[in-house]
């Protein structure tokens, strides 16, 4: 009993964490490559860390194998609120070869991340567009985001924008998608009218799904730069902004006119998918990653637009994120794990299967093969908005990524203050910003 | 003499051998972690890079941000559902069975009373969460009896998402306390009530002068219990509520997680860690102490 009593004590001595191993600071960047790393024709296994519920990382590893023969995989599942928390225990402990990535700040603070500079350069993936790998770029130390190394790549990247009910669009007399905000709106007054949910949305819970027609609003009143710019941690950046607030003040006009279910507060996001579903709703703000289900559930019912801007003519922006994942610094195979990156932006069959399976725009070159898709699908309009964004360069990432814990923390209390009249826009602005701050200082 | 004085510290060492298992278990898995929390509580820490000493900063911080004081004061308020409601409706519902005792109609009220306590708490949590949406039963109910007015999403209303997760919690432990209860009754002195009812005691005399205060230490194990539920509280809320709408049900168990697992601040963690540990501790001695058997 002393013995343990005298561990016990003896590790309680040192600072917490100072026993962990520390992967060595930059060293753990790829080194100087001359060719393009492959797999080779040796047998290996790859260990991958993949996100419960999503079938696409499967497919594609189920297809690499079969032009790869020599390439198996040994792949743990877990749903993203459990990867989120393990992320740096298992990058520290048992590094895996790809893993599906979380927000990677903290990662890549602790060098727990390869740096990905030296695959990008053989494989030429800084050719390709400059924003579709802009999120997972991070400056030394992992402060700022947006800039600096990369340390992620995605498998596919998501689009996000409006869906509407064609039916019950057509009881209001909505023809075609609003150019404008102000098309928008009488939309949604019409619906209002004709006793129909003009807007399905989610905000229970830790999940304020009212960040989306947020972030929404905000680009069609202002540029989305400063917004990415907010969201990457650049020095000085604000996110109470004059056209921040116009958005958030016709927010909460929506709020007031009651173009939200009432028990919105209440409902979840699978909730929400399951009424608007049963036609329950207009308008649903909501990303590509539904494009398929929507398709399958509803064939030929669903359209789907970006948000319009406030001004006729205006540019358009929308929340886009890659599917991020990494390789652990200390992976056995990182050589190997890269191929496979680079293989799913590039080869035809596994550009297919990212449309298919995942339902979103792949990565790689702009003018990488397309697979067809059939028209008048959801999917054939979610890839085409994917188009017309890299065209209006609107991408953002989405303002509940900013940090760690601004989601859950901030933006959802605030938003779910503000449906229940408790909380102003002016407010709402402020204390996310001074919750953003104390956060990005750390606590 | 000697002889005897040798054998004795040898059974005083004998009796150390047997408790080593188990207080080497004690040691690694309650006294260790305990020691560790209050240790990591003087940090700031992500959890995997080196921590930085922040003394007693965590402590303040605790008291000074309205959130984390607010998730204090909610658990303080769950004490209202989660104790006094199970305990009195216990007291109420284990004299009414006890009168019945003999009849099937008692094992049948003993079962249903006591289910809740069996089903997992998230299963619990799930199907309550059900009952309470704005279309739920309860609402259904509501409007049935024309009180659709008041009707509302419950676990979503500001003013109400925490007293809904008041009453799933008072709900299970409802069972709890009144099979305590019940035990308790059952090994009083029948001799006692046939006294009383000689004197000519009616029900309610009986209850308060002879099964209320016989069931002293019982009523204090269920206050105990579930007091220290309310303040630990943890997987109700999770499952319903999540702390929302706008930390309206945030408690200090879930906000700990939070901390620990999504914020990485791990030192400020430990920090309401240990303050809730010293609550409930304070809250549960001078039950102990109140309710203990004076004669004993």
């Amino acid at each position: 009993m002393v013995v343990i009593l005298g561990g016990s004590l003896a590790a309680a001595c040192a600072a917490p964490g100072s026993g962990n191993a520390q992967p060595t600071a930059p060293a753990s960047s790829a080194s100087s490559l001359s060719a393009a790393p492959t797999c080779g024709t040796a047998p290996v296994t790859l260990k991958g860390y993949f996100e419960t519920g999503f079938p696409l990382p499967k497919a594609l590893t189920t297809e690499f194998t079969k032009q790869h023969p020599n390439v198996t995989w040994d792949i743990r599942e877990d749903q993203f609120a459990v990867i989120t928390q393990n992320a740096p225990r298992v990058l520290a402990d048992d590094p895996p070869d790809l893993m599906r990535l979380p927000q990677v700040s903290e990662l890549v603070k602790n060098n727990l991340l390869k740096n990905l500079d030296e695959y990008a350069k053989v494989y030429g993936w800084d050719q390709w567009p400059a924003s579709q790998l802009e999120q997972m770029r991070l400056a030394p130390g992992g402060a700022v985001r947006g800039e600096g190394s990369l340390y992620a790549m995605g498998l596919n990247f998501s689009m996000t924008g409006v869906f509407y009910n064609k039916k019950l669009a057509e009881q209001i007399g909505m023809t075609a998608p609003p150019e404008t905000l102000a098309d928008l709106d009488a939309a949604l007054a019409k619906a209002k009218e004709a006793g129909l949910a003009p807007i399905a949305q989610f905000n229970g819970g830790a999940t304020g799904g009212l960040a989306f027609p947020l972030q929404n609003l905000m680009a069609s009143y202002g540029p989305s730069a400063p917004i990415n710019d907010w969201i990457f941690q650049k020095p000085g950046a604000s996110i109470d902004t004059p056209s921040n607030l116009q958005a958030t003040q016709h927010l909460q006009k929506w709020i007031k006119a009651g173009y939200f279910w009432k028990d919105v507060n209440a409902v979840d996001y699978a909730t929400m998918m399951s009424r608007f579903i049963g036609g329950d709703g207009v308008f649903m703000f909501d990303g590509d990653w539904e494009s398929g289900n929507l398709d399958k559930q509803l064939a030929g019912d669903i359209g789907f637009f970006l948000m319009p801007p406030a001004q006729a003519g205006g540019k358009r922006a929308a929340m886009s994120a890659p599917l991020t994942f990494g390789i652990g610094a200390n992976a056995k195979n990182a050589d190997c794990a890269a191929e496979f990156l680079d293989w799913v932006a590039t080869d035809t069959q596994a550009r297919t299967i990212g449309v298919q399976v995942g339902g979103s725009h792949p990565m790689g070159p702009a003018d990488g093969p397309m697979p067809p898709v059939a028209a008048g699908t959801v999917t054939e309009s979610t890839l085409a908005a994917g188009a017309q964004i890299a065209q209006d360069n609107g991408a953002m990432d989405f303002i509940a990524n900013a940090t760690g814990a601004i989601y859950a923390k901030s933006w959802t209390p605030n938003l779910q203050k503000l449906v229940a009249g408790e909380q102003t826009p002016e407010g709402l602005l402020k204390s996310v910003q001074s919750d953003y701050q104390s956060q990005v200082k750390g606590g | 003499m000697k002889a005897a004085v040798k054998r004795r510290n040898e059974s005083r060492w004998a009796g150390w051998l047997f408790v080593l298992p188990a207080a080497a278990f004690y040691v690694m898995f309650v006294i260790q972690p305990l020691v560790m929390t209050v240790q990591y509580s003087l940090y700031k820490w992500d959890g995997i890079g080196v921590a930085t000493w922040t003394g007693v900063a965590n402590y303040l911080r605790v008291f000074t941000d309205p959130d984390l004081f607010a998730a204090i004061l909610n658990a303080v308020k769950l004490i209202v559902f989660f104790s006094a409601v199970p305990v009195v409706l216990g007291l109420a519902i284990a004299a009414t069975i006890r009168r019945i005792a003999a009849t099937r109609l008692a094992l049948v009220a003993r079962t249903v009373i006591f289910l809740p306590q069996v089903i997992p708490l998230v299963a619990a949590g799930i199907t309550w969460s059900w009952l309470l949406s704005s279309t739920g039963l309860v609402n259904q109910l509501l409007t049935a009896i024309g009180l659709e007015k008041i009707t509302r999403a419950w676990l979503g209303d500001f003013s109400t998402a925490l007293p809904a997760v008041g009453v799933i919690g008072a709900w299970v432990l409802l069972g709890l306390c009144t099979l305590l209860l019940l035990a308790g009754m059952s090994k009083i002195d029948p001799a006692l009530y046939e006294a009383a009812r000689l004197d000519g005691a009616g029900a309610f005399r009986e209850f308060f002068s002879i099964t209320l205060p016989s069931l002293r230490q019982e009523i204090g194990v269920c206050v105990t219990v579930t007091v220290v539920a309310a303040l630990a509280s943890f997987d109700i809320v999770y499952i319903s509520t999540q702390g929302g709408p706008g930390n309206a049900s945030m408690v200090p168990g879930l906000e700990i997680y939070y901390l620990a697992f999504s914020e990485r601040q791990v030192g400020l963690a430990s920090a309401l860690a240990v303050i809730l540990t010293v609550l409930v501790i304070a809250c549960a001695l001078p039950i102990q102490w109140l309710t203990r058997d004076r004669e004993s």
